[in-house]
């Protein structure tokens, strides 16, 4: 009551006060079961979440269940070293694994040096201002834009209008093209993560703004730039959609010797032999999965060996 | 007021400052006088950061940053000059309130600034001196290459003012710089000041009034953005002029 003796010179207001002392009271047994419904709640969608993760677990376990079982047997030597064939028991998958080599060692280079020189000139080296908001819009949104439409870019880009042709180079730049977006988020992120005392203490001593970020900021965070190369380059890998577009042949008996030859990749092969109706192709098909899954595995190891190597420095 | 006019180092002329609308500075003349040490006083939020910052520049970082009148540097208005900015930085070091040494090892973190400044003398010999200037030789002499963060928090300090003496400063601007550390560390701190005075001119802000008395000739007096008083350090906190100082000094508030 004493609440209200102080404010008797202002009746109004000791009244108002009141009024939002009574329905306290009820306040405190709603939220009683409200706790009670809460808790229900909590548990209801802890269930459908928990089921939600085992579904999809077991779609994913399903999955490499049939293709090892199919693959399996046609995963042997042979297999790695033969050029693709019209009889399935001498086709190999030896023209699609160079083809992914070259194409991933090309996209890694072009990606990186394109996707993180943009990432440092625009988070740490241009003016903030419309124009660069408006670049990271229109970046955003490339990340989502469908891969085929990339295909459709680098046809007409880089095979007619550079006139590359149907090369491992063209399908290289397609491929960097479509992962660009996402490696300059990624790195900008990583950019942005850096504190700012570092730059503030490299500054203070009279450096500029490239000394800054060459040889403190880029180092600090490469690690955050290298999961999101990795993620990205996983990604390429296993597209066909642009490469197939872009005109990539699908019967190669020979390996790319320089970045102008014509080349096939292990998804486009893939996608060959499971379009075929003989059911030992699509075995085949399988087999060649199962290649590229253990290739996206050693890449991404690596790099996360590399990456906490460089942690650790 | 002093007086000094031949020897002052720095310098501001009716310096106004604003953060968007926010007017922060108000007003402020005064000259830094060379080979000494000069501490600024006064309540959180008066703006002793902010003047310190114009002395180097370090406020070109901050978009919402702006400013009238001059600021001089040895007689070179530093905002209109057309020498590099980075040059004046380079003369004006700094030491900041949280301790940030660079990842890279004790050594690359002395030599770094010197080394993208064209230095082109003995880089062994420059680590040992500033680092023995810096009363951090003893403790660090044999682990040179491990990383600046692997010290401890006053050890990273007296690497981050090693790092701003390796560049030959003229000035050393001190924003706090014992705020984070333990009283040992912070004597430590004290003493090399008293050391450097001797070569660099040094402004230092502090919170602790019994800092500014120990290591300071002069000592600037700021509040709400204007310069209440500055003078020297003995007269400030014996005879200060304004109520006000005496207020602040006392701990009648701030
Ligand atoms: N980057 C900034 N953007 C906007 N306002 C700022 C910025 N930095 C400081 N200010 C404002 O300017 C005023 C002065 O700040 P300044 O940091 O110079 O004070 P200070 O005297 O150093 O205080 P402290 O003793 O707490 O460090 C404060 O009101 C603060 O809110
Ligand atoms: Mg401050």
């Amino acid at each position: 009551m004493s609440q209200i003796e102080g404010t008797v010179d202002n009746p109004k207001r000791a009244l108002r006060e009141q009024d939002r002392s009574m329905p306290d009271k009820e306040n405190r047994a709603i939220f009683a079961v409200n706790a009670q419904r809460r808790k229900l709640k909590e548990q209801v969608f802890y269930y459908l979440i928990f089921l939600a993760t085992l579904s999809a677990l077991f779609v994913l376990v399903y999955l490499i269940g049939s293709i090892f079982s199919d693959g399996w047997p046609y995963l042997n030597w042979d297999f790695l070293t033969n050029f693709p064939s019209r009889f399935p028991a001498k086709a190999g998958f030896k023209s699609a694994i160079y083809g992914t080599a070259w194409l991933g060692c090309l996209t890694l280079f072009f990606s990186v040096l394109f996707g993180v020189g943009s990432a440092v000139y625009l988070q740490e080296l241009s003016a903030k201002g419309r124009l660069s908001s408006g670049i990271e819009l229109s970046i955003a949104t490339l990340a989502g834009v469908p891969s085929i439409i990339y295909g459709m870019l680098g046809l007409g880009i880089f095979v007619r209008f550079l006139a590359l042709g149907r090369s491992v180079l063209a399908g290289a730049l397609t491929l960097s093209l479509l992962i660009l977006p996402v490696i300059i988020i990624a790195s900008r992120e990583a950019l942005k993560s850096v504190p700012d005392s570092i730059r503030m203490g490299a500054f203070a001593l009279g450096a500029t703004r490239w000394q800054t970020v060459r040889d403190h900021v880029l180092p600090a965070a490469i690690p955050g730039i290298a999961t999101g190369v990795i993620l990205a380059m996983a990604r390429s890998i296993g597209e066909a959609a642009p490469l197939i577009l872009l005109g990539a042949l699908t019967y190669i008996a020979f390996v790319p010797e320089s970045v102008f030859d014509s080349f096939t990749a292990m998804p486009i092969q893939i996608f060959n032999w499971a379009s075929r109706p003989q059911a030992q192709f699509h075995d085949l098909a399988a087999a060649g999965i199962i290649v590229l899954l253990g290739f996206l595995l050693i890449c991404n190891s690596a790099a996360i060996i590399l990456r906490s190597r460089w942690r650790a420095k | 007021m002093v007086n000094s006019h031949s020897s002052s180092i720095l310098e501001t002329r009716n310096l106004n400052i604003y953060y968007g609308e926010k007017k922060v500075i108000r007003n402020v003349s005064l000259k830094v006088p060379k080979r000494t040490v000069t501490a600024m006083i006064g309540p959180s939020g008066c703006g002793k950061s902010t003047l310190l910052r114009t002395f180097n520049r370090m406020n070109d970082f901050i978009d919402i940053f702006r400013f009238e009148g001059e600021v001089l540097f040895e007689g070179t208005d530093i905002y209109r000059s057309k020498t590099d900015v980075t040059e004046f930085r380079r003369r004006v070091g700094m030491v900041f309130q949280k301790p940030n040494p660079f990842t890279s090892s004790i050594a690359k973190n002395i030599t770094w600034g010197p080394q993208i400044n064209g230095y082109r003398g003995d880089l062994n010999e420059l680590v040992e001196s500033s680092l023995r200037k810096a009363a951090l030789w003893d403790e660090v002499k044999d682990k040179l290459n491990d990383s600046g963060l692997a010290l401890s928090g006053g050890q990273q300090q007296r690497l981050c003012i090693a790092r701003a003496i390796a560049m030959d400063p003229e000035v050393i601007l001190m924003d706090e710089p014992c705020s984070a550390l333990d009283p040992q560390s912070t004597l430590a701190i004290e003493d090399l000041i008293h050391e450097l005075k001797q070569n660099y001119t040094i402004v230092i802000v502090t919170h602790n009034m019994q800092q500014a008395a120990r290591v300071s000739e002069f000592t600037a007096f700021l509040y709400n953005g204007d310069l209440i008083e500055f003078d020297e350090t003995s007269k400030i906190f014996s005879h200060p002029a304004e109520k006000l100082t005496r207020d602040y000094i006392v701990g009648r508030f701030g």
